[in-house]
């Protein structure tokens, strides 16, 4: 236990203080986006193996209909966001940088664009295992950001025992609130969701981490939790990264997940807010996960907000639709410390974008890099206790084994808190990532 | 939509950040050094003034004339010759003759910084290199201490601080006698203690009214400027307090064996530029330690072997050595003092 646990607020040790600039969408309700003339759906939008496209060119499909089924255990299907006609299936930019492939639909527009309903569950007289088919069947992903399958999340690995359940609603990135939005705005579907992981990982308690910026989610949520005590809600303190899955769980319970473990070593499974009310709302009607909510919030937008947007909507589609007025920005998909930089407006948002960020810093734009002066600053920012002082000046050598087995390089999960506080502006935390690629090469050159 | 595309500027994340430049945290260092400046002006008069312009100036135009030569921009601007400057002033007597402080700013920077690489690349402490190497070079003039607040330091400088180069400095003991207020014998409270057994009362040391160099006398002021960088996040206090706590154990050992022969653990704290140099010097950023447990055992044992030193060894002021040893472990400590990763299993990393 820390000395910070003492004085009674939930929280870790290190971390950093952004400025939260939520304040532009946090009190917005939620709306809906029209859907966009042209929907582009990326077969590969999560960790795991891509599904594989079931419609040709030319094909009608209705919305919620399934277009992509899963390709093997670790891969989920997907389902058409609009109705309308597959234009073509090509190669198309996708948040991950690269082009992949795309279901590619035409927007019937005079369609009424209502989803198709699929066979209703019973939750109750489900089995587990049932149930996490079902779970796999929506198509759900971590909408949290890292997009890993649910279901897989949901499986417990053998030899392990799971006794309760994290919920992740601490959205500690800066701008971002859909998760604000999503616990304020659907609570019902979020406490089944609960309960749906918790049958399913057979756990028999179940947190709800909050940052204490959300001091309005504690009071929606409270008068929902069950009488029996089963799942609770607890704020912890307001700062990043706070919704780190390791730094969440010590937060909550003062427990450490293990260096390259699992949750499930210490018998906790992680779970993202939005995903769980998703999985509430969709998995009781057989449905699948055809939008999300995403807050389209930063520099020089006429209606900023949080918006159920179409998977697959364009860039470009967004921000005419938000009123962008400006002429050069960075267009971030995630928050503005982990999230990744889009190249084209024709890059569509995915299940794994929880924001659309148009930041103008041209005016602030700093890319002088001063060599390091050893300050520390870094060290005592690092939640996970690296040296990226040490890594720096390391990767600056192309050390990069070094890096790997005499300074954790791969504990890192790429907070970029480092690189926040540098005041030499070296770029830490970009350094480490191209570190890992590099040793990822070498180690299959290697064979 | 036919309207004109944006222009899309990409990056990797990160894409916000809010720390104070390098060059604000040299400027904060420079402004919680102009107090103690004052002070020991205040102190010491026209002579320490010219002293600290001097070092500066030789300091700032050593960088600047390096940079030129390895033809980079020049990094005058980050303010730390300037810092490095000002803290040799504040290490030397206030009647130090100017040609001899301008060959210790010369050498500061060339040896102690430019020789290394330039800023963040210096193993040792620069001013520190610089008052070793007049230290060596000029050892009458460096022990030569002249009386604080004496009568006319304002009107007209110490003998010795106008001194020909390559000549031997004018005496300072006539002056010493004309000027000083009651009974000064130009010794340190140190030497007063080592050399003849007599001990300065810790008051005096805490406020600043015995003889010393021109930045070590008033300890109470240095800490106020110490507390306003810790608030500021510019200075690592753990270093300072680790120096401390080393320097007040160790002396209390000691004081414990014998305390008649031996002085008490407040004198070791608060005479001979300890606090300055736990304060200011230690400090660096470049040369102190990054890992928590690192920066314990440099800073107990920068105070530790300023107690041996002063008590053992020939020379008063210890604490300069303290510090260039401590620098100079400062990696190999480092190296067996990597923090614990979250998470990881004992007995494995």
């Amino acid at each position: 236990m820390s000395l910070l646990k003492l004085f009674g607020r939930k929280t870790f040790p290190k971390g950093i203080h952004p400025v939260e600039y939520k304040e532009q969408t946090s009190a917005r309700p939620t709306r809906r986006l029209p859907f966009a003339p042209q929907i582009i759906v990326p077969l590969s939008q999560n960790i795991g193996k891509p599904p594989i496209a079931i419609v040709r060119k030319g094909q009608h499909v209705e919305r919620g209909e399934v277009i992509a089924v899963a390709d093997g255990a670790l891969s989920v299907p997907l389902h058409a966001p609009v109705t309308g006609t597959v234009k073509d299936i090509e190669l198309m930019p996708t948040p991950s940088g690269s082009k992949k492939d795309c279901i590619i639909i035409d927007t019937q527009p005079s369609s009424s664009q209502i989803p198709i309903q699929g066979e209703a569950r019973d939750i109750e007289a489900m089995s587990r295992d049932e149930l996490i088919q079902a779970v796999k069947d929506t198509g759900m992903v971590g909408l949290g950001g890292a997009s890993f399958p649910t279901h897989f999340k949901m499986t417990v690995p053998a030899g392990k025992q799971v006794h309760t359940v994290i919920v992740n609603g601490c959205e500690c990135e800066p701008f971002m609130t859909t998760d604000h939005r999503v616990m304020l705005e659907n609570v019902k579907n979020l406490i089944l969701g609960i309960r749906i992981a918790m049958k399913c990982v057979d756990a028999s308690r179940a947190m709800i981490g909050v940052e204490d910026n959300k001091p309005d989610v504690l009071a929606a949520i409270k008068p929902h939790l069950p009488e029996d005590g089963s799942i609770t809600i607890e704020a912890v303190e307001t700062k990043y990264p706070q919704g780190a899955e390791k730094m969440l769980v010590y937060s909550l319970l003062g427990l450490e997940i293990p260096a390259g473990g699992l949750p499930a070593d210490i018998g906790l499974a992680v779970f993202n807010v939005a995903t769980l009310a998703e999985i509430g709302r969709l998995l009781p009607h057989g449905q699948g996960l055809i939008e999300r909510v995403v807050t389209i919030t930063g520099d020089d937008l006429e209606k900023p907000g949080n918006y159920l947007v179409p998977i697959g909507t364009p860039l470009r589609y967004i921000l005419h639709y938000a009123g962008f007025n400006g002429q050069q920005a960075e267009l971030i998909l995630g928050g503005p410390m982990m999230g990744s930089a889009a190249a084209s407006l024709d890059t569509p948002v995915t299940k794994g974008t929880g924001a659309v960020l148009v930041l103008d810093q041209r005016a602030t734009k700093n890319d002088d890099i001063l060599p390091c002066i050893k300050c520390g600053k870094c060290l005592q920012a690092c939640p996970i206790n690296l040296n990226p002082c040490e890594l720096g000046q390391l990767a600056a050598k192309r050390r990069y084994d070094v890096m790997e087995e005499q300074y954790h390089l791969n504990d890192c999960f790429e907070c970029g808190c480092c690189s926040y506080v540098c005041p030499s502006n070296i770029p830490l935390v970009q350094y480490f990532r191209i570190a890992k690629v590099l040793n990822r090469e070498r180690r299959l050159n290697n064979g | 939509m036919a309207e004109k595309s944006p222009k899309i500027d990409i990056r990797t994340s990160p894409y916000i950040r809010r720390a104070p430049t390098v060059t604000e945290i040299m400027r904060h260092v420079v402004y919680a050094l102009l107090p103690v400046c004052a002070y020991s002006i205040y102190q010491f008069g026209i002579s320490a003034l010219a002293s600290m312009i001097t070092t500066t100036l030789a300091c700032v135009a050593t960088e600047h004339f390096f940079c030129r030569m390895a033809d980079k921009r020049s990094t005058v601007g980050d303010w730390s010759a300037v810092i490095t400057g000002l803290l040799l002033a504040l290490t030397l007597p206030p009647g130090f003759p100017l040609w001899m402080g301008a060959v210790g700013g010369f050498v500061s920077i060339a040896l102690g910084k430019a020789l290394f690489g330039g800023l963040g690349f210096n193993v040792f402490n620069p001013a520190l290199v610089g008052r070793a190497f007049v230290q060596a070079a000029f050892p009458v003039a460096i022990t030569t201490w002249t009386p604080a607040f004496a009568v006319n330091r304002f009107s007209e400088f110490i003998p010795s601080t106008l001194a020909v180069p390559f000549m031997t400095p004018a005496p300072t003991a006539e002056w010493t006698l004309k000027t000083a207020v009651d009974g000064f014998t130009g010794a340190t409270p140190l030497a007063l203690m080592k050399f003849q057994g007599v001990m300065t009362d810790a008051q005096d040391l805490f406020l600043g009214t015995v003889a010393g160099s021109a930045g070590e006398p008033s300890s109470l002021l240095i800490v106020l400027c110490g507390l306003y960088l810790a608030y500021k996040k510019m200075l690592d206090w753990r270093i300072t307090a680790a120096v401390i706590f080393g320097t007040a154990i160790s002396a209390e050992f000691f004081y414990l064996l014998d305390p008649a022969k031996y002085p008490s653990p407040a004198f070791m704290v608060f005479s001979g530029g300890l606090m300055f140099a736990a304060v200011f010097m230690t400090t660096d950023m470049v040369s102190s330690p990054v890992t928590p447990w690192g920066i314990f055992i440099v800073g107990v044992l920068v105070g530790f072997l300023t107690v041996v030193i002063r008590l053992f060894g020939a020379l008063t002021e210890a604490v300069m050595y303290a510090i260039l040893f401590g620098n100079a472990a400062t990696p190999i400590i480092e190296s067996f003092t990597q923090p614990r990763i979250f998470g990881a299993r004992k007995g494995k990393d």
